[in-house]
């Protein structure tokens, strides 16, 4: 099966990257060659057969109790931002 | 030359008092200044803090204390968090990131009185099998410098069988610390899945992903997995079990040990390639170990079953990286959208791009069942086929990859000649198993490896098995020419 220049950019949308036209056939032959690839998973009968998310058995999602473990960092953390103002992250105007 | 010790040996003259940590770290930061710009493998040079921390070490081993890695100078992946230093994973989206924090290795590492000596290049987010995705260039084979290192920890691999450190940290989500080993000549372990903490290491796909080390012999891995491995409470899927200690157990003996060899690692295998690999089998009979073929069925569908689960995962873990609240940012964004789409689609390389989009494709509406569920289907049936392997064996063995290194370039147009690379090394990940790839000998003055798989959590077994193996030969010891 292969993927068309339509459905590579709803993909890319979905993904929210922007591709430019000069990438976008290198995308469109090479995500087609990979779902090829992938599609042989179709020929291995896999009924009755759980789904496996986890590749150790028995292991499940550790919980800890909902307390306060960390002092606050945030202006360390925010040092990485590009663009903060008293203490809020910046971005453009969401609502008009 | 100090560059040739093992950690053994200069942690012996250290506790000697003969050597200082300062002399160390200064010895390994001029080789690191005259062979690396030949390699790029180091993209960042930490030097004045490593001779900090090498006083430190000083300090310590002068007021008495001994231990396996104090003093002892390491390179750690760029993918591991290192407080105040810059973290990048390979890409240009984190170029102008400085980690706020510690990853659970380093601050394991660093506690134990290793000295970071810098940052190893990376395939950009971990995604690559030649360090070619890198957002900081290729790094260069020390065996031949139109060679890929391989990938994705190709920096580590690269510092380590150069010597410009005594070992390096890496990480292994479908073979990245043993593939690179493998090209480079060197000892690559990757443990059991959830072994050691992930804290801090910047994740790629999380089913998969494990922290390990490359070293040039496999008593020196097992002395540095000892202290990165354990318990962390800041990994939701760091496992709570006792580290064995083990430096102590590589001695165990081989004799009734029960090899089984991947008959599906053979087929096709090019014939001076399967030589080498019966070669290093025969070492093993001859060390008492008995060998037997195993088939496991379902293991060619790894590289179907891997390019759905860790595409898919990583469409999820990358989506943090917004533009908003570190990274890169581009400029003038028009609104929230552009801010989101541009930051992303100039601040990721055309790889990590390409697997965000086949993981969206796999994960999205219509597509979910056929693809990402039968993916997880199928990585049952050949976690079933391991299972029921060591039923009957103890270790399995084949080549860790279907040919030495390659050449910078060679594949880089072509994602799917490109993930073939990994046919051996992706099963073990699939199933959370731990393996280990060590020297067994060159082809056209190239190195190859042997890969050793275990049951979970037999990393102790593994690691007793590659040593006795390189007490009885010599593949290990062989140095790149320029870099003795």
């Amino acid at each position: 099966m292969s993927l068309t220049r339509q459905d590579v950019e709803k993909i890319a949308h979905l993904a929210r990257l922007s591709i430019t036209d000069r990438e976008m056939p290198v995308y469109v032959s090479s995500l087609s060659s990979i779902v090829e690839v992938v599609n042989e998973l179709s020929r291995v009968d896999t009924a009755n057969v759980e789904p496996m998310a986890h590749p150790l058995v028995g292991q499940r999602q550790r919980l800890r109790p909902d307390v306060v473990a960390e002092s606050d960092h945030h202006e360390k953390y925010q040092r990485n931002a590009p663009q903060v103002q008293a203490g809020l992250y910046l971005v453009p105007r969401v609502i008009e | 030359m100090l560059h040739d010790l093992s950690i053994g040996e200069l942690a012996d003259r250290l506790a000697a008092r003969e050597l200082s940590s300062v002399e160390l770290t200064r010895h390994f930061l001029a080789r690191i200044e005259r062979l690396n710009p030949g390699l790029n493998a180091v993209i960042t040079v930490t030097a004045a803090e490593a001779l900090a921390a090498a006083a430190r070490a000083d300090a310590r081993l002068a007021a008495g204390e001994r231990a396996p890695l104090l003093g002892i100078p390491l390179i750690h992946k760029d993918i591991f968090c290192t407080d105040g230093v810059r973290t990048s994973c390979g890409s240009r989206m984190l170029d102008n990131f400085i980690a706020p924090y510690d990853a659970t290795v380093v601050a394991k590492l660093k506690a134990a009185g290793m000295v970071m000596l810098g940052k190893a290049n990376m395939d950009e987010f971990a995604m690559g099998s030649s360090n070619e995705t890198s957002f900081y260039g290729p790094v260069r084979n020390p065996w031949d410098p139109t060679k890929v290192p391989g990938g994705s920890s190709g920096g580590s691999a690269a510092a380590s069988a150069a010597r410009l450190a005594p070992c390096s940290t890496g990480t292994d989500t479908g073979g990245s610390i043993r593939q690179p080993a493998a090209l480079t000549g060197i000892t690559g372990v990757k443990p059991t899945y959830g072994r050691v903490s992930r804290y801090g290491m910047i994740a790629f796909a999380s089913s998969l992903d494990q922290a390990g080390v490359l070293a040039r012999s496999a008593a020196d891995a097992a002395t540095v997995l000892k202290v990165m491995a354990g318990f962390d409470p800041k990994d939701s899927t760091s496992v709570d079990a006792p580290v064995p200690d083990y430096p102590a157990l590589l001695n165990a003996p081989l004799k009734g040990l029960k090899i089984g060899l991947l008959r599906e690692f053979f087929d096709g295998l090019e014939p001076r390639n399967a030589k080498l690999i019966r070669d290093a089998l025969a070492v093993f009979t001859s060390l008492g170990a008995e060998t037997l073929e195993v088939s496991l069925p379902h293991l060619p569908m790894s590289v179907p079953t891997y390019y759905v689960v860790a595409p898919a995962e990583c469409s999820s873990n990358l989506s943090r990286f917004d533009g908003v609240r570190y990274g890169y940012r581009c400029e003038s964004p028009k609104d929230l959208t552009d801010l989101y789409e541009r930051s992303r689609g100039e601040g990721f390389g055309a790889e990590v791009k390409r697997r965000i989009m086949t993981g969206t494709y796999v994960l999205s509406a219509g597509y979910f069942d056929a693809y990402y569920l039968k993916a997880q289907r199928v990585r049952r049936l050949i976690t079933d086929d391991f299972r029921a392997a060591f039923e009957k064996v103890d270790l399995l063995a084949g080549p860790t990859t279907p040919t030495p290194a390659f050449a910078i370039g060679a594949k880089i147009d072509d994602p799917v000649t490109m993930y073939l690379n990994d046919i051996y090394t992706i099963g073990a990940n699939l199933a959370g198993l731990p393996g280990v790839s060590t020297p067994c000998g060159f082809v056209d003055g190239l190195p190859l490896g042997l890969q050793l798989i275990g049951p979970h959590f037999a990393e102790a077994k593994l690691l007793g098995a590659a040593h006795q193996y390189q007490l009885a030969s010599a593949w290990h010891t062989h140095r790149p020419r320029g870099y003795e």
